[in-house]
């Protein structure tokens, strides 16, 4: 290998200070001029927030009976949509959890948006699996261990409650996590803010923060337990949301690889989306010295590993449905790959396993155009996966007089462009009102901050 | 009772090495109210004070385990005692079954009782603190690192602190009113 085309990005630009890290995060979210593209994204966000408004208010008048789901396919975009969206969350905690204990550098400057990434599509996701009740309202008996005046308790057995209990519970540590890294960030808006009001309301929120190194100290600690506590968190997560599908009988379904392969993939499918997101985010705000290429190209990387790892699964699934020697099996892999559904099983080895490889080229991987479009090659795969993971089981099971087929309806698909914008609604927010980079952290990584460490 | 009319004296420093070492020169003169503040959390600095000790990972542990016991029971309680039910002739105490949310609600107490406890353990929420009254102590959370000397620490004495900190290279020793 030649040595001389082996540059090193830094975590962070030449020449950075510690007010000069903080006064240009800071100055993202203090200032009186909110650019107009924030306010041509937000409202492109909201429109298609809106969307998701007039779905869900008609759904709630007419039942699910508007969606494209029937027997036999009785999960479609709903599932879908809700895995999809709960793997993609995935990559936020991975960036603040399980890369801190790492010790990881380069996970500093896109931790905060990542895990911001992670609750606003945890949120999404949520909608999915609320909504599919139809009545949720009357329907939370079903998911929620409360005492109700029928007597009833849920399922204990099913993993549908464990996925209820899994998905709740990473949703709350995840806010609790990205609300505890936010703490000091809010001290420093608070004391930059020159607005009475802006002063009082994220004096509000830092409830008091004042550096202490008293209060250093339990920070750190509980910072780091968090992060231990979510890493196996984490994983958990979409084990659990695979065993919704593993626990089954159906032929596609019932395959002990799952919780890994599922895994590998939310990792793969939240890496894209933390891409997608940070290649305009550094580029309208002008933060290329901390977003580096460095970060850039590691979250490449990142997504060619977990590529591999996805690629083995759907390698494996094919590999076990000839080697079982079970018919349902053969079938299934075989109506997969050239049945009605085929299109869509090709697309994603077209999408997940093909163009992803260009990546092993370190042009391409430095590339942010490239990257930015390579991301939304791999959301698109990704959901695919889940579409035909879903739809292609079902469709034709063990009996041929109870097959048929599904589309989704304009509500399914309105629906899902509805979620859509209600992430990115709450991310356009997150932009304008939060600071995107952790700033108190970003001064870890100044030059000045680094003799005092070297000394020890 | 009579309010001090002093909380203490507080030393602003430009650098984080002028902080590491008047936070050790401090410790070494015999002061122990003592408190640092700087805009990241600086390890040396808590080895200059002697500060390592937090109680977090007992609330978290206490937390974990009041988790682990509490879904168990919510479990057991609705599966076997309260709401039997025959499901596929498998056993009312399903204990295998029982992990995934067992493991879920362990990782939320633990984590409730970390972020609580850390909260608690600081004293916050606190909306009035004495250094607010500097009016440059608004830098600690940006560029400026400050070490303040309480005046109930027995050997605070107003001019020989002052001057302590004056040789310690600090920028500006300002009166803290309480």
């Amino acid at each position: 290998m030649a040595s001389q085309d082996r540059v090193v990005h830094p975590v962070i630009g030449p020449g950075h200070t510690f007010a000069s890290v903080t006064d240009k995060i800071s100055s993202i979210v203090l200032t009186t001029k909110t650019p107009i593209g924030w306010f041509v994204g937000f409202g492109i966000a909201f429109s298609l927030f809106m969307v998701f408004l007039a779905t869900v208010s008609y759904l709630l008048v007419k039942g699910v009976g508007i969606w494209g789901v029937n027997v036999p396919v009785g999960w479609g975009f709903d599932i879908i949509n809700f895995v999809w969206w709960i793997g993609i969350g995935h990559a936020g905690t991975l960036i603040s959890a399980i890369l801190l204990l790492l010790r990881q550098q380069w996970r500093t400057s896109i931790n905060r948006f990542a895990e911001a990434m992670t609750l606003f599509a945890v949120a999404c996701a949520g909608m999915y699996p609320i909504l599919h009740m139809g009545r949720p309202w009357v329907g939370a008996y079903w998911l929620m261990p409360y005492p109700n005046t029928m007597g009833l308790w849920p399922n204990f057995k099913s993993p549908l409650v464990w996925d209820v209990f899994a998905v709740s519970t990473y949703a709350t540590v995840s806010l609790l996590f990205w609300y505890v890294g936010l703490i000091p960030d809010l001290a420093t808006l608070r004391d930059r803010a020159a607005n009475r009001t802006v002063k009082i309301v994220y004096g509000f929120f830092a409830v008091g923060w004042r550096g202490s190194a008293r209060h250093w100290a339990n920070y750190e600690m509980a910072y780091l337990i968090l992060a231990a506590l979510s890493t196996p968190l984490v994983l958990s997560v979409h084990t659990v949301v695979s065993f919704d599908f593993a626990v089954g009988v159906i032929p596609g379904w019932h395959a002990t690889i799952f919780p890994p392969y599922f895994v590998a993939g939310a990792i793969y499918a939240g890496f894209a989306m933390v891409l997608t997101l940070a290649i305009p985010l550094r580029k309208a705000y002008g933060l290329e010295d901390f977003i580096t290429l460095r970060h850039i190209e590691n979250m490449a990387k990142v997504m060619l590993a977990t590529s591999l790892i996805v690629a083995y699964g759907y390698l494996m699934e094919a590999f076990m449905a000839w080697y079982s020697g079970n018919s349902y099996e053969r079938f299934m892999m075989w109506n997969r790959m050239a049945g009605p559904y085929g299109w869509s099983y090709w697309a994603l080895i077209f999408c997940n396993v093909i163009v992803i490889n260009t990546l092993w080229i370190k042009a391409l991987r430095t590339n942010v155009v490239y990257l930015f479009f390579i991301s939304l090659v791999v959301s698109v795969g990704m959901w695919l996966e889940r579409f035909v993971i879903i739809v292609t089981s079902l469709h034709r099971d063990f009996l041929p007089s109870s097959w048929g087929n599904y589309r989704g309806t304009i509500f399914d698909w309105s629906m899902f462009i509805g979620t859509i914008g209600l992430f990115l609604t709450l991310f356009f927010l997150f932009i304008r009102f939060l600071p995107t980079i952790s700033i108190f952290e970003m001064r870890t990584l100044v030059p000045a901050a680094q003799p005092a460490e070297d000394k020890q | 009772m009579s309010r001090p009319e002093l909380y203490g004296l507080l030393a602003e420093f430009h650098s984080p090495e002028e902080i590491v070492k008047a936070a050790e020169a401090v410790h070494a003169a015999g002061y122990r109210k003592v408190d640092a503040y700087t805009p990241y959390p600086m390890e040396d600095v808590l080895d200059a004070l002697h500060l390592h000790k937090t109680h977090v990972p007992k609330l978290a542990l206490a937390g974990g385990l009041l988790g682990l016991a509490g879904g168990w029971a919510l479990q057991y309680w609705a599966s076997v005692i309260e709401y039997p039910m025959n499901i596929g002739g498998r056993p009312f105490n399903s204990w295998p079954a029982f992990i995934v949310p067992t493991f879920e609600t362990t990782v939320l107490g633990a984590a409730f009782a970390t972020v609580f406890g850390m909260l608690l353990l600081n004293g916050f929420p606190q909306p009035y603190h004495p250094v607010f009254n500097v009016k440059s102590f608004a830098t600690a959370s940006r560029d400026r690192f400050f070490l303040c000397i309480e005046s109930r620490d027995p050997k605070f004495d107003r001019a020989m602190t002052r001057e302590l900190l004056r040789g310690l290279g600090a920028s500006e020793v300002s009166e803290v009113e309480p």
